[in-house]
């Protein structure tokens, strides 16, 4: 497994990074967000990526894909993460095709993926039911009547839900919330009945949703794997999400990094530059390692991902590894982002904030640094 | 790539027939080889072990063969690294000549000093030490007061370092010397290389808190050295002195990683690994039942999973294999990332991590007291982690110098 990116991933990552600064730069978000998007992305900078055949970068050619690995696509979202870059590729890309490749039978796949890459379909999946990640301790319940499931239950987190064309959703056909046994995965229209979207606010001015399912009826063909055995396929799509979460924030850090240091060149006081005072020169450089350490915890998780003899036990350790690492230096590099820049590090004129707005969001979601490290040791035995 | 094949196919046909069984045990560090003219093998497949690797030049496989190295390529280096592990095979020689002289002595050093030097390190035939830190001159190293007086064809040293390790093992010195003393204080120092038996040269151990005495005070008094000895030019010792730096933090990062599966590495004991340990000293069957401490122990193991893929990722991306930019921040790491591992045991073991003697406590659970004590260490020797925090932050982060800036007013 070697560590250092091949030529053709060198040019991946360097064609993203330009596309992102020259089309997608942070001025875009806080447009987004001046506006009260109701859409939460740019549409029109949407329809490049999918011209250039982001959606489709781990997904197989057989499904209308481009078979670049998961590390093309990690590249692709850490440039995104340096411009706080916001669209769909999380929700639908990396939560909802890694689903379907996960869980879905060979209809559903061939039906639904390549709609995804070409950009028609946008997915949303809905897991946690309360503020913290626990994938598991799903309550919603599906019961089966018929032909049919009747869904009831509450979703919270549902990144891009109320935009979403359809939605997974996880609920419960047996056993009790904690249970990694007896989730099952349902397919879900939009505009389904019996099925409330409400959005919320986030602090990261992105997409995401509540979802109140109330006696939802659907179709048995919309179980997503089999009954009552959703649970691996979920949580291995996780860890590719996870994973993916963790390449976005290795751009976010860098960035705030990058420009904490460019800050502490310029910034004169006491007739000097900032960043003559070893006080703040030994936080850099601690920064500085601690960031290392995640360029090499994602890219090691990236390659797991595409190793095709790893295990999913392999992939849940490196994407516990991944992130918790990425969670605990993004809280850290993005508050020194702030406390570096001094006053106008608080002034809503300057970009840092956004970073530190969506280093939280990105903490929180599929798991912060105490979940993975507590997913760590079970992994362990400890 | 066939080749490739084919080498590692008959490196792995070689190990069978020559690694001996014994050296195919975790080492213990009683038996760890130095070398040197008074070297002892209380293990006598040890010495069989070394001449056999060091008749292949396998001690020190990518130095050029015609110094007696290994003269392999990187990539077959990998591969020779690789089948040693398969064989769980012992580190035949461990040198400061091979860790740190031996590199810059092939970039600084005359046709002469190499054939006179590196073919003895590569065998183990001598033992090296290093000169460097004095009394006054640790972190600031380049105030060094050591002085060398050429008279005729010979330099004439006077003077005494400190923090020498084994120096009263070690058969020669590299040694920083002051050369002349009216220029700035980087501009005057020199890069000496002599025999420790020289008339005039004396050592003295300092024993450590944790019990040992790795390190020695040394004395030089009217020391002759012939000036042939000189390494590099007269007065540009520093540049050699700062490169030799860079490969004694790769060494000492190595420090950071975990050997094997274990956190300490080679034992398969109850103080292998740091969650084998917490839940062996507390009865605990199936989870840690320290909360806190778990946490603590998986955010150790994980960032330690992310410094050896930096390790990693590092020697891979400079091209050589060489030491680079990076070696600060890994040593830096590396030194804290071990001396968290030490702090975890304690922990981990409760009372039983801190015996100091008696059959009250086993043998392993005082030796990790004592590695506990001598870790601390690891971020003072080699450049303390402050000074490698300055190094990050001007050498890779271009930050400005405060010294420089105060005296250019």
């Amino acid at each position: 497994m070697a560590m250092v990116l091949s030529e053709d991933q060198q040019l991946l990552r360097d064609s993203a990074r330009s596309f992102c600064q020259d089309n997608a730069p942070i001025s875009v978000m806080r447009h987004l967000r001046d506006e009260k998007s109701e859409l939460g992305y740019d549409e029109a900078i949407w329809q490049q990526m999918i011209e250039l055949g982001w959606p489709g970068m781990a997904i197989a050619e057989k499904y209308g894909g481009f078979e670049f690995g998961y590390t093309g696509l990690g590249l692709v979202l850490e440039e995104t993460g340096r411009t706080l870059a916001s669209s769909p590729l999380i929700a639908s890309v990396l939560l909802g095709a890694s689903l379907l490749t996960e869980a879905g039978n060979e209809e559903q796949k061939s039906q639904l993926l390549p709609q995804i890459v070409n950009g028609e379909l946008r997915l949303a999946v809905g897991v946690d039911e309360g503020p913290h990640h626990n994938p598991s301790r799903v309550a919603c319940t599906a019961i089966k009547q018929g032909a049919e499931y009747v869904l009831t239950g509450e979703k919270s987190f549902v990144l891009d839900g109320h935009i979403a064309d359809k939605l997974v959703v996880a609920a419960r056909t047996s056993g009790e919330p904690g249970s990694e046994n007896g989730i099952s995965l349902f397919l879900l229209e939009a505009g389904c009945q019996g099925l409330q979207i409400q959005r919320t606010q986030m602090v990261d001015s992105r997409n995401a949703a509540n979802l109140v399912l109330d006696q939802v009826r659907i179709s048995e063909d919309s179980l997503l794997g089999s009954e009552g055995a959703g649970f691996t396929a979920l949580d291995a799509a996780l860890d590719i999400a996870r994973i993916g979460v963790a390449s976005e924030m290795l751009g976010s850090v860098q960035e705030v990094f990058q420009r904490i240091v460019e800050y502490l060149k310029q910034r004169e006081q006491f007739g000097v530059q900032i960043g003559a005072f070893q006080a703040l020169q030994h936080r850099a450089a601690e920064m500085y390692s601690e960031i290392e350490l995640c360029k090499s915890a994602v890219l090691g998780a990236l390659r797991c991902l595409d190793d095709p003899s790893a295990t999913a036990k392999d992939r849940a350790r490196m994407a516990s590894v991944a992130k918790a690492k990425l969670s605990e230096v993004s809280e850290r590099v993005s508050n020194e982002g702030i406390q570096m820049h001094g006053g106008i590090g608080m002034t809503d004129e300057f970009d840092i904030g956004f970073f530190l707005k969506r280093a939280r969001v990105a903490q929180q979601f599929l798991g912060d640094a105490s979940f993975h490290r507590d997913r760590y040791a079970t992994l362990h035995n400890f | 790539m066939l080749a490739l094949e084919q080498f590692r196919d008959s490196t792995r046909a070689w190990l069978e027939e020559n690694c001996p069984p014994s050296m195919r045990t975790p080492m213990v560090p009683e038996e760890i080889v130095w070398g040197g003219r008074d070297a002892v093998f209380i293990n006598p497949e040890s010495k069989l072990w070394l001449d056999r690797m060091a008749e292949k030049g396998w001690t020190c496989p990518t130095w050029p063969a015609e110094y007696g190295g290994g003269g392999l390529s990187s990539e077959e280096a990998k591969i020779l690294a690789e089948e040693l592990a398969r064989f769980n095979a012992r580190i035949a020689l461990t040198s400061f000549g091979i860790s740190m002289l031996g590199p810059v002595l092939l970039e600084y050093g005359t046709h002469e000093q190499k054939m006179e030097h590196i073919p003895k390190i590569i065998r183990g035939e001598i033992r090296w030490c290093q000169g460097y830190s004095e009394p006054g001159s640790g972190s600031d190293l380049a105030s060094l007061g050591t002085k060398a007086i050429l008279e005729g064809d010979e330099y004439v040293v006077n003077g005494s370092k400190v923090w020498t390790s084994y120096a009263d093992k070690a058969d020669w010195i590299f040694c920083l010397v002051r050369t002349d003393f009216e220029v700035p204080k980087h501009s005057g120092i020199s890069f000496l290389l002599f025999d420790m038996k020289s008339e005039g040269v004396s050592t003295k151990p300092i024993q450590l808190i944790s019990g040992s005495s790795p390190f020695c005070e040394t004395f030089f008094d009217d020391v002759r050295v012939p000036a042939a000895n000189l390494m590099g030019r007269l007065n540009e010792g520093w540049s050699i002195a700062k490169r030799l730096l860079q490969h004694e933090r790769t060494m000492i990062s190595g420090f950071g990683l975990a050997s094997g599966q274990g956190d300490r590495g080679g034992t398969t004991s109850t103080t292998a690994s740091l969650e084998g340990a917490a839940m062996h000293y507390r009865g605990d069957k199936d989870r840690l039942t320290d909360p806190a401490l778990r946490d603590q122990i998986a955010q150790f193991k994980i960032d330690s999973e992310a410094f050896a893929l930096t390790s990693q990722r590092s020697s891979e991306e400079s091209k050589q294999g060489g030491p680079n930019a990076t070696s600060s921040m890994l040593k830096y790491y590396g030194c804290e990332l071990n001396k968290r591992r030490y702090e975890l045991f304690l922990k981990a073991m409760g009372s039983k991590g801190l015996g100091w003697g008696g059959d009250e406590f086993e043998a392993e659970e005082l030796q990790v007291t004592r590695e506990w004590l001598r870790s601390k260490a690891n971020s003072i020797e080699g450049g303390t982690a402050e000074v490698q925090l300055n190094i990050v932050a001007k050498r890779v982060l271009g930050l400005p110098d405060m010294l420089s800036l105060a005296s250019k007013k």
